[in-house]
């Protein structure tokens, strides 16, 4: 990353000084949920460490007042960049009745809110991807200019359903960013026992569309790939199939022992790509960020996820009986 | 009131869903400009353009496009070219449609519409004769229509399109011509979730639902004539179930014959005994009887084989004949 990239892609100081707050926010809210876990606080978590970079970049590059956005379980950094905020985290993972994406009836990690755009997510993988082209077509059929931006693992990429949607919007020139989180795990299988290609983005020729891959470490680098893609859906140039590359930085859950299928050091090497890691130099160098700003910012943040954490702690469960509520339009 | 069949019942729901709510679009496979392979779109095309949209060969698209499109806020009417060819949809329609409005805690909801032709006896052979009604009967979130009249397929269309919730639409492809009758050109819908009691009687109640319905009235009238009176009950909506009506007319009689054209085990006439054993048990006269399709997997081509598998009038006049005889 040279000094001046975010200049050059139209990013302000100010812009990356909130990318990087949002990163870091991310980060420490995931740190908390793990300590909260092991604490037997909260049943389960699913972590977005390592991801981070990628998914500001991609959420920085959408316009929050009219895209949407089908996310999937890992994007904690890009919801919350898209608007989630600390406590509709924490209130989700403690499972609390003013958990926005549910009342508290799905796992952490199912992200949804109407009011924000972001649509509501469900367990078996990629089934949110084929949603995200209906959101499309019907704002083509609308005469709307907006984007849908859906993201999966590469694990997912090999669903059916991805195959159909892309295919789908393919067809139909469709302004759907098909946003692949490769992490290089799918659970415990390597990407090379998932993937036949090199690249995710190579099967985006099989559908007709743009496919293009970058450092998923690198927030300026989705950034730029993500707005091209996004100036493309609205000029009604059709989808772009994204691939950014990165690394998994925790175990895929906390049910899993991610040393019983790789090494240690394979983890520690990956850390020092982290993009926390990387962006904070990037802005250190660029003279954006001084250290005493750093502590600051990790100590405001430190503060609200205190707050969050005990107002979450504290707030009540859904009334039992409301788990016979909204099975139908009542 | 014009005559017509229950495939331009079909027709003319759509057609006029489409001219009342510019938000109802149809999607599925070659229903643009061919009109579908059983013509039910026949027409709309030219009319509608591309609210009419032919998808490529993607059952799980077709349901998985459908309800992101419904969740926006459209009220997309999918097409299954055939219920046997549901099956790659089915993660899309149990997983994402019928939980959708549950799992958001009421934040989304799907007020999508999947149709499908279903049923044999038109040579059709395994894939394409079955009832998949029974695959879904158990699934809270969605509603299961099957009408058995043209009257009933306009009205109960109409209002699945307009109910807020994913309906499946069942459409029993030999109905499409076979099924002839009065349909008011004007608007009406007919309230999904209720059944319908189609003749009185007092000896044997027949409970039932689609093509079996005709078949089970053309029964009835022959029996009349011998003296045996019968009592008929129409599902319309085999979920959820209208348990009521299904009590009433078990008690009616205490002689219970449940007919369904697919395979007996698991079908939705089980449940339908079990809710009779569950709240009428003492009012029955008989044994509750189940008249099915064999459990062998699916309808064979040969007509002397198909013959073998298919739930006929003869058939349901002997039942019910034996059943008033107990």
């Amino acid at each position: 990353m040279s000094a001046s990239k975010h200049a050059q892609l139209g990013l302000s100081d100010t812009d990356v000084l909130y990318m990087y707050e949002s990163m870091i926010r991310a980060r420490k809210v995931d740190e908390r949920l793990w300590l909260l876990n092991r604490a037997g606080k909260i049943p389960f978590v699913i972590s977005c460490q390592g991801h981070e970079g990628m998914q500001v970049g991609a959420a920085m590059a959408l316009d929050g007042k009219k895209d949407y956005l089908l996310p999937y379980y890992r994007d904690m950094a890009m919801v919350m960049h898209f608007g989630m905020t600390t406590e509709n985290i924490l209130m989700a993972n403690f499972a609390k009745a003013e958990d926005i994406s549910s009342g508290g009836r799905q796992m952490p990690g199912h992200y949804g809110s109407k009011a924000l755009r972001i649509v509501t997510g469900s367990s078996p993988v990629t089934t949110q991807v084929p949603h995200a082209v209906g959101y499309a077509l019907a704002g083509k059929m609308e005469g709307k200019d907006f984007v849908c931006l859906t993201s999966f693992g590469e694990g997912s990429s090999n669903q059916g359903d991805f195959h159909e949607a892309a295919n789908f919007a393919g067809v139909h020139d469709l302004p759907v960013i098909f946003f692949c989180e490769n992490n290089k795990y799918a659970i415990s299988t390597p990407a090379d026992r998932q993937l036949a290609c090199e690249s995710i983005a190579d099967r985006a020729a099989g559908y007709g569309m743009d496919g293009v891959s970058v450092d998923g470490n690198d927030p300026l680098a989705v950034y730029e790939a993500v707005s091209r893609a996004v100036e493309r859906g609205r000029k009604g140039e059709g989808p772009t199939l994204i691939e950014a590359v990165s690394y998994r930085l925790t175990a895929h859950s906390s049910d899993d022992n991610e040393l019983t299928y790789r090494e240690a050091e394979e983890v520690k090497a990956a850390k020092e790509k982290d993009s926390i890691v990387t962006f904070t130099k990037y802005l250190k160098d660029a003279k954006l960020l001084t250290d005493e700003q750093e502590e600051t910012i990790h100590k405001q943040i430190q503060t609200e996820i205190d707050e969050a954490t005990d107002h979450a702690e504290q707030a009540a469960y859904a009334d039992a009986e409301s788990a016979m509520l909204h099975v139908y339009d009542q | 009131m014009a005559m017509m069949n229950y495939l331009g019942a079909i027709n003319l729901a759509l057609k006029e869903e489409m001219e009342r709510d510019e938000k109802v679009f149809i999607l599925g496979e070659d229903v643009g400009k061919r009109g579908g392979v059983f013509l039910a779109t026949e027409g709309l095309y030219e009319q509608f353009g591309d609210r009419v949209l032919d998808t490529p060969l993607s059952e799980s698209a077709i349901a998985g496009v459908g309800i992101g499109a419904a969740m926006y806020g459209m009220r997309p009417v999918a097409e299954m070219q055939f219920a046997d060819f549901m099956l790659p949809a089915v993660n899309q329609i149990v997983s994402e449609a019928a939980k959708i409005r549950y799992r958001s805690n009421n934040d989304f909801h799907v007020p999508l519409t999947v149709r499908a032709p279903y049923g044999g006896g038109v040579h059709g052979a395994l894939y394409h004769s079955q009832s998949m009604e029974a695959m879904f009967n158990s699934i809270p979130g969605l509603k299961i229509v099957i009408p058995s009249s043209p009257y009933d397929a306009k009205g109960l269309l109409k209002a699945a399109i307009r109910d807020e919730d994913p309906v499946l639409f069942f459409e029993h492809k030999r109905a499409y011509r076979l099924l002839k009758g009065e349909v008011p050109e004007e608007d009406y819908t007919l309230p999904i979730g209720k059944a319908a009691l189609k003749q009185e009687g007092e000896d044997v109640t027949v409970i039932t639902y689609g093509l079996s319905v005709h078949f089970a009235e053309q029964a009835a009238k022959e029996l009349e004539e011998t003296g045996i009176s019968t009592h008929i009950l129409d599902l319309r909506t085999v979920y959820p179930m209208d348990r009521d009506a299904i009590v009433d007319a078990a008690k009616k009689t205490g002689k219970v014959l449940l007919v369904t054209d697919d395979n007996k085990e698991g079908s939705v006439m089980s449940e339908v005994a079990a809710i009779i054993a569950e709240e009428c048990l003492f009012d029955l006269d008989a044994p509750v009887e189940r008249l099915a399709a064999p459990d062998v997997p699916a309808m064979p081509y040969a007509s002397p084989l198909e013959k073998q598998f298919l739930v006929t009038k003869d058939k349901i006049q002997s039942a019910i004949q034996e059943l008033a005889e107990f």
